[in-house]
């Protein structure tokens, strides 16, 4: 079996800094808005090289994505950042009149996404966000894995032509993914081949369902593992070929069941090949304070609950 | 930009009129009264005021451009984009019917020239504005941005996350204008929520502001958006607070909200058209 090393624990969104630095250096269209959370987003290199292509515009997010819609008229592209719960169900409408129904070519960067924002609680940790953007007609919508990824999808979605959410978030986790990897949109990256059931997991998820695969695989169950870092569009070719050899399915995501990766990897089974399927994701339930760990455990989104949903699918097979 | 007679720019508005009726009176439906009220607004922008290109390119570089915050007076819009040349006039006949570009309020969605980002759903305009002003200064672009937005509309709290961010960030190539007609959808600005001493307000804020008491005066309003220009560039952004008649021009639409949001019927229609005789063609 392939072994995935964590080259050192490192934060989602000092991808999205990092990538970002080199947006700056590489696209001189690329400019960047922050609401009152530079230190957090790690956007300040950016900011250093680049002073005048960044606008900070105080702790007032609707204006944020309002100014971000308006930068696109002479060309620019924006990444806007903030909190995830800031960056969507705070400003739904301004994203959704001047954003998504105006297509505009909008970077969302959202971080601290889910219950891993940890201490903060549930005020600050939205399990919704994915739902409230991908129903959005026209918006594309991520949640990266690791460092690696989340550097290489920062850089990808820029030349993405139309508005996107960039969804990633605030603990040190493992870093695994290649750093030299090509971030393609919208394409599945298969993890291991297995036979017995596939495990689809998207962001945080994805290193606990590595961890489950294995685990699994000693007591003899074949898991296929799949990272969907894109949501929306989804590679539904990815999703269907691996459940018609597994015959059923685990989703694992740091979100709502509702609205979430797991919804929408039901609506296209259900299409095409119906088959059993497990979620593991928030039970309809807001976040609470603690540690990322904690609460990752608490509310069932480790490695411990993707076996235990895995077990349960394949006998439902 | 050739400076036009004055008759014939009046001439201008009364078409304007006829159309924003026409319009609504045909759908029965759409917002009558802040469009008739902001016609000679619209007129002076246009025809005068802005150096604008009706080829339209989105990116607006190298010209004046202008975005329309409270999007339900669409009808004034169209026509003035269509009578300027953004569109065919006739196009004025599909305002609001089913796979029209004239959607019930503006967007880009169906591809309408002059339409640079949705509005209907109040309070986003000045940010979108105000983005478009800095990506303007970051090009080199010496042209201006101009915005409309209503009285009513200033209820909602975006615009003061903009109207702050403006002033503290020395945005000075825009000019703002508040269609000041006092009336909102419910009742008067004073009824529903008052506004209070806008002036007061915006220079609060920090904003260069100005007045035109007569926003229905066809000369008043150029000569008040003239001066307004030479007000940029000065690290202030730039408000006027236009005051207007809601429902101008037709006599018993004026000084009510009434016909905020409601067509007139074909007797009415009558009237208000006799009260505004054709000058440039009926579409």
């Amino acid at each position: 079996m392939k072994k995935y090393t964590d080259t050192g624990k490192k934060d989602t969104r000092s991808g999205f800094g990092d990538g970002l630095t080199e947006l700056g250096r590489s696209n001189p269209n690329v400019v960047a808005l922050c609401a009152d959370l530079i230190g957090s987003l790690k956007m300040q290199d950016f900011i250093d090289e680049n002073p005048e292509r960044f606008f900070q515009v105080g702790i007032a997010e609707a204006n944020m994505i309002g100014m971000s819609a308006g930068l696109t008229i002479g060309g620019k592209i924006p990444f806007a950042g903030t909190f995830a719960n800031f960056a969507t169900g705070r400003v739904y409408d301004q994203i959704r009149q001047s954003v998504a129904y105006s297509n505009k070519n909008v970077k969302i960067c959202a971080s601290h996404s889910g219950v891993t924002l940890g201490e903060d609680g549930a005020t600050h940790q939205i399990l919704e966000d994915i739902g409230l953007m991908k129903m959005l007609p026209g918006m594309t919508v991520i949640n990266t894995c690791d460092y690696n990824q989340t550097k290489a999808a920062t850089i990808a979605i820029a030349e993405h032509e139309g508005p996107v959410y960039l969804r990633f978030g605030r603990p040190k986790v493992a870093n695994f993914t290649a750093e030299d990897q090509k971030f393609e949109i919208g394409k599945a990256v298969q993890l291991y081949e297995g036979t017995d059931v596939t495990i689809i997991a998207t962001g945080h998820l994805v290193w606990e369902a590595i961890q489950a695969a294995v685990q699994l695989n000693d007591e003899g169950i074949s898991a296929e593992v799949i990272n969907i870092h894109t949501i929306k569009p989804l590679d539904e070719k990815a999703i269907i070929d691996s459940v018609k050899k597994t015959g059923c399915v685990v989703t694992c995501e740091e979100h709502n069941y509702l609205g979430g990766l797991g919804e929408s990897v039901a609506r296209t089974l259900s299409l095409s090949h119906p088959a059993p399927q497990e979620f593991v994701a928030t039970q309809d339930t807001f976040g609470e304070s603690g540690t990322p760990e904690q609460l990752m455990e608490k509310y069932g989104l480790n490695a411990d609950a993707i076996i235990k949903a895995a077990k349960k699918v394949v006998k439902r097979k | 930009m050739k400076m036009a007679n004055i008759e014939e720019l009046k001439d201008f508005a009364t078409q304007v009129r006829r159309d924003i009726l026409r319009q609504v009176h045909k759908v029965n439906s759409g917002h009558p009264g802040g469009s008739l009220g902001c016609t000679e607004f619209f007129t002076a922008l246009y025809k005068e005021i802005m150096d604008h290109n009706p080829e339209f390119n989105m990116d607006g570089e190298n010209e004046d451009i202008f975005f329309l915050s409270n999007g339900h007076i669409s009808p004034v819009f169209y026509s003035v984009l269509a009578r300027t040349g953004y569109f065919p006039v006739e196009e004025l006949s599909t305002f609001r019917l089913i796979n029209s570009r004239l959607q019930g309020h503006p967007t880009t969605h169906e591809g309408l020239p002059g339409i640079r980002v949705a509005s209907g759903s109040l309070g986003q305009g000045m940010s979108v504005a105000l983005g478009a002003a800095q990506a303007k200064k970051l090009n080199g672009d010496s042209k201006l941005v101009y915005t409309l937005h209503g009285d009513g509309e200033l209820q909602e709290g975006q615009n003061w996350e903009a109207i702050m961010y403006a002033a503290g960030n020395n945005v000075d190539n825009i000019i703002s204008t508040i269609d000041l007609n006092g009336q909102q959808i419910d009742g008067s600005t004073e009824t529903v929520l008052p506004l209070g001493n806008l002036r007061a307000k915006f220079e609060a804020f920090g904003w260069e502001v100005m007045e035109v008491e007569e926003g229905n005066d066809l000369q008043k309003v150029i000569d008040g958006l003239k001066h307004a220009k030479t007000l940029t560039g000065k690290g202030k952004p730039v408000v006027i607070l236009l005051h207007t008649i809601m429902g101008h021009g037709v006599d018993f639409m004026m000084h009510t909200h009434a016909w905020h949001g409601k067509a007139p019927n074909d007797e009415q229609l009558e009237t208000a058209l006799s009260q505004n005789p054709e000058t440039l063609g009926d579409y």
